[in-house]
């Protein structure tokens, strides 16, 4: 594997591909739309479970009684603005410009965690009051819907530190930019399915 | 003292002769293979050549070994289960001992040796038929193996440690709930169908990938030989399919676990809603399995007719219709659990929708082989014996189909023979047909025929003697997962006729193992890369391939490319060096360990969770996010094979071919 540099784009070198998709880097994210297609079934079975066992709450407390409005909308803007800067990280990374794709992808990482600290006193808060995923098929569904959307973004937080580390340490490289367009296509993706959470889950249950 | 005879007696299947017996020869045959590797000093080798590989050729290889031994041990379920039922009144098994081996027998049949005989011939076939020098992720393709073949462990060992699951195949709940099922069994089951799972939807991912982006040059759709159509429907099908089993079980682990109610019957839970993620996943998975059984029929019959397939582009057509059709299929598996008279119509009327496109490939195979010149090799009878068995299959299913109609043969053993038809008819002889087929491309030797003959013919008497009678039974009133029956139900002709019909199976099994020891030590060498004259790309270069597969990426002109080139005299000169000025260094992945570390991780993490020794789980979870880490920041993972090596493998691998083509 050539150890070229990536150099910023010339004004015609129009048809050259983008930095991740050279080097071979096109099926690995064609690969990788498939993986998020499991992903998204994932989703979609756990969505269809929970919306079965919304009404299932054998006496014990219902979405109303825990959701709490602007935890949830807070954590909406927080996730959707930190899909706005990891889409800035990996348009500066294609500009070629190191430092400015390091402090986007170092903001989307800082947001990405404080989304899973609100996520996590939300749980923390519920649990309290006695609203555990042991109560009811409700709260169970609601916990493991959400629980595992929250588990895939800490996972893109510490993959995302990864890519960070390495285009710190190693500089900006095809492979590496591919590494980055792809976190960046999965963080949008939980960004779309926090969007069905945000309006099955928490707007539905509100109303 | 005796809190850890107690500790043991809970740990260690105690009690039973049968598993005592099992006990001996797994310490034995364990013993008997690491004094064999150290006396011979392999381990080296086969840490090096094997366990590290990425090498598709070799991962087919492991994951053939590992069917084989898988329908060894499910085969011996069934032949247990069949002692069991072969005379009224009997008590060779207990009731319980009884539940474990049909649970087993249907768990492994279908997940441990279907999918991985299945993945042994998508990864021989598939790469060498579109003209590729791997698989689109080699490294993933690795993890793949490990995840099937840790999960595979993990569940066999569910019957030394702990006990067996005893819930059935599909693993009811609430049945299944803690509460009713509190022994470490349905976790053993959970789990490895779990880790398996992950393996199976990445291969699903890879093969998808492969397909349509490593295709060589001139190779379009419409000329992809029909194993890798069928190759891509089923991967298509996997795709979609498998997220709801990873989901079915993901939610029953937390029931079992965490204490959660999502199938329970207390605090709202919804067993039905595991039945229908269940089923999402359950049906599919005929179709992922007896697809690529249709591909390797379509290869046998056109080579073996020696004519192109008939009607390729309806071939494709009807897989691709199956394909969409198989989804719609799911809740024809619970007609009798009260889904209501529209519910059940719509998915009788899709369920029979399915038999159209399969009539189709049917009466394709048929065409291609009339005013053919058929040769009656192992391929060849092994498809030509498929088409009765699953015109019968086919027949049956559209008889449990009809809704109405099923509230009688539900649970019947007209359902078990149905469906053994249709997977040991449609998928085992696919499968045992792909096998023989391209055995000679993947090892250098071809397979005995005349034991193999002997296998087919046992084999085929036995299968009709053991589930003909069962039609019989199931509509005399004998349900299924029956363990006993008393004399005077007029039921014991026909069931010692199908017990015996089994043990036919179980010699012509013991036939083909012969035939596989024999065939090592004295097969018949292929010289030629081309032993039965086939059409398609793999044929075109030496058996077994180098490293790289194709010295040349070939291009392609016609459907049956390497047919093409030996008309037309190309070929001729495959015998001779390829033009030195057309070689280039070859991009290979490099082999890597952390494939295997990451099934290891998973197996470890695994088996704390089974027996909830959490801080077991917690250090496996560890070892797959450091196995994740660690090949993120990996960069050197691939090299280049220097034209000198390619030079010197050629002559070395052509040397052969001029000998066998000149004697």
């Amino acid at each position: 594997m050539s150890k070229a540099v990536l150099t910023p784009k010339q004004g015609g070198a129009v048809h050259e591909p983008a930095p991740e998709y050279s080097h071979g880097g096109d099926v690995s994210i064609l690969g990788f739309w498939f993986f998020l297609a499991t992903d998204l079934l994932i989703f979609a079975c756990l969505f269809a479970t929970f919306v079965i066992l919304r009404t299932h709450t054998d006496g014990g407390p219902t979405g109303s009684a825990i959701f709490d409005v602007n935890g949830f909308v807070a954590e909406t803007f927080i996730l959707l603005t930190s899909s706005f800067t990891c889409g800035l990280a990996t348009f500066a990374l294609r500009k070629g410009k190191r430092k400015a794709a390091l402090s986007w992808l170092g903001a989307t990482i800082l947001l990405g965690i404080a989304f899973v600290g609100l996520e996590i006193s939300e749980f923390i808060h519920d649990a309290a009051i006695g609203a555990t995923a042991q109560r009811s098929a409700f709260l169970s569904g609601f916990f493991t819907l959400v629980g595992t959307h929250g588990a895939h973004v800490s996972m893109g937080i510490l993959w995302m530190c990864s890519v960070f580390y390495q285009i710190w340490r190693r500089g900006i490289h095809p492979v590496r930019a591919r590494k980055l367009f792809l976190v960046g296509l999965y963080w949008h993706f939980l960004d779309i399915v926090w969007v069905f959470i945000f309006t099955v889950v928490y707007m539905m249950g509100v109303v | 003292m005796s809190g850890l005879n107690a500790f043991l007696s809970h740990f260690f299947v105690t009690g039973d002769p049968l598993i005592y017996a099992s006990d001996v020869l797994i310490v034995l045959v364990s013993l008997g293979i690491i004094v064999t590797l150290t006396y011979l000093k392999k381990w080296k080798w086969l840490w090096r050549e094997w366990l590290t590989t990425v090498d598709h050729k070799r991962i087919a290889i492991m994951y053939l070994i590992a069917a084989i031994l898988m329908l060894f041990r499910g085969g011996a379920d069934a032949e247990l289960l069949r002692t069991q039922l072969a005379v009224p009144n009997n008590s060779f098994l207990t009731a319980e001992h009884y539940d474990q081996i049909f649970t087993t027998h249907g768990t492994i049949m279908i997940l441990f040796m279907a999918m991985p005989m299945m993945f042994a011939l998508f990864n021989a076939a598939v790469p060498l038929q579109i003209g590729a020098r791997d698989v689109a992720f080699p490294y993933l393709n690795a993890i793949s193996f490990w995840l099937f073949f840790f999960g595979c462990l993990l569940f066999n060992l569910s019957f030394v440690i702990g006990g067996s699951p005893d819930g059935g195949w599909t693993s009811y709940p609430p049945l299944t709930e803690l509460g009713f099922s509190p022994g470490p069994g349905e976790n053993y089951y959970i789990l490895g169908i779990l880790i398996s799972g992950l393996g199976s939807t990445a291969t699903g991912i890879n093969f998808m990938a492969t397909i349509l982006k490593m295709r060589a040059p001139g190779m379009t759709l419409m000329k992809l030989p029909l194993f890798c159509w069928s190759v891509l429907s089923s991967s298509i099908i996997i795709l979609f399919a498998f997220p709801a089993l990873t989901v079915a079980l993901a939610l029953l682990l937390l029931d079992r676990t965490m204490g959660t109610d999502f199938f329970t019957i207390l605090h709202g839970g919804n067993p039905m809603q595991f039945v229908n993620l269940f089923w999402v996943w359950g049906h599919p998975e005929v179709y992922i399995v007896v697809l690529p059984a249709f591909g390797v029929y379509s290869e046998v019959v056109s080579t073996f007719s020696r004519k192109t397939v008939f009607g390729y582009k309806s071939m494709v057509f009807s897989l691709l219709a199956i394909t969409v059709i198989g989804y719609l299929t799911w809740a024809h598996h619970f007609f009798t659990m009260g889904a209501g008279a529209s519910v059940n119509t719509f998915f009788a009327i899709s369920t029979m929708c399915v038999g159209i496109p399969t009539g189709v490939k049917m009466f394709n195979w048929l065409f291609t082989m009339f005013r053919g010149r058929i040769q009656f090799k192992l391929p060849m009878l092994w498809t030509l014996a498929f088409i009765p068995a699953f015109a019968i299959a086919g027949a049956t299913g559209i008889m449990l189909a009809a809704a109405p109609a099923d509230y009688q043969f539900h649970n019947s053993q007209f359902l078990v023979a149905h469906f053994h038809m249709a997977l040991i008819g449609g998928v085992v002889f696919g499968y045992v047909a792909g096998m023989y087929y391209w055995w000679p491309k993947l090892f250098g030797f071809s397979l005995d025929e005349r034991l193999g003959r002997w296998a087919f013919w046992l084999w085929q008497i036995g299968f009709y003697g053991c589930f003909g009678p069962q039609f019989a039974l199931g509509f005399m009133g004998m349900t299924r997962r029956m363990y006993t029956y008393p004399a005077n139900m007029g039921w014991n002709t026909l069931n010692l006729v199908s017990t015996c019909g089994a043990y036919l199976m179980g010699v012509a099994f013991l036939f083909i193992g012969a035939q596989i020891v024999y065939s090592i030590l004295k097969g018949k060498r292929d010289v030629t890369g081309d032993p039965w004259d086939g059409r398609t790309l793999e044929w075109s270069i030496p058996s077994p391939p180098p490293l790289y597969n194709f010295a040349v990426i070939p291009t392609v002109q016609a459907r049956d490319e390497w047919w093409r080139r030996k008309q037309s005299g190309e070929a001729a000169q495959r015998a001779a060096f390829p033009a030195e000025a057309s070689l280039q260094p070859i991009h290979m992945p490099r082999n890597s360990s952390i494939p295997f570390l990451v099934g290891l991780s998973f197996f470890v993490g695994g088996f704390g969770t089974v027996f909830h020794w959490y801080g077991m789980s917690i250090v496996g979870g560890v070892g797959i996010l450091l196995c994740l880490l660690a090949r993120s920041l990996q960069e050197n993972v691939d090299y280049y094979v220097p034209v000198d090596e390619i030079k010197r493998t050629e002559i070395h691998l052509r040397e052969g071919v001029t000998h066998g083509l000149h004697v």
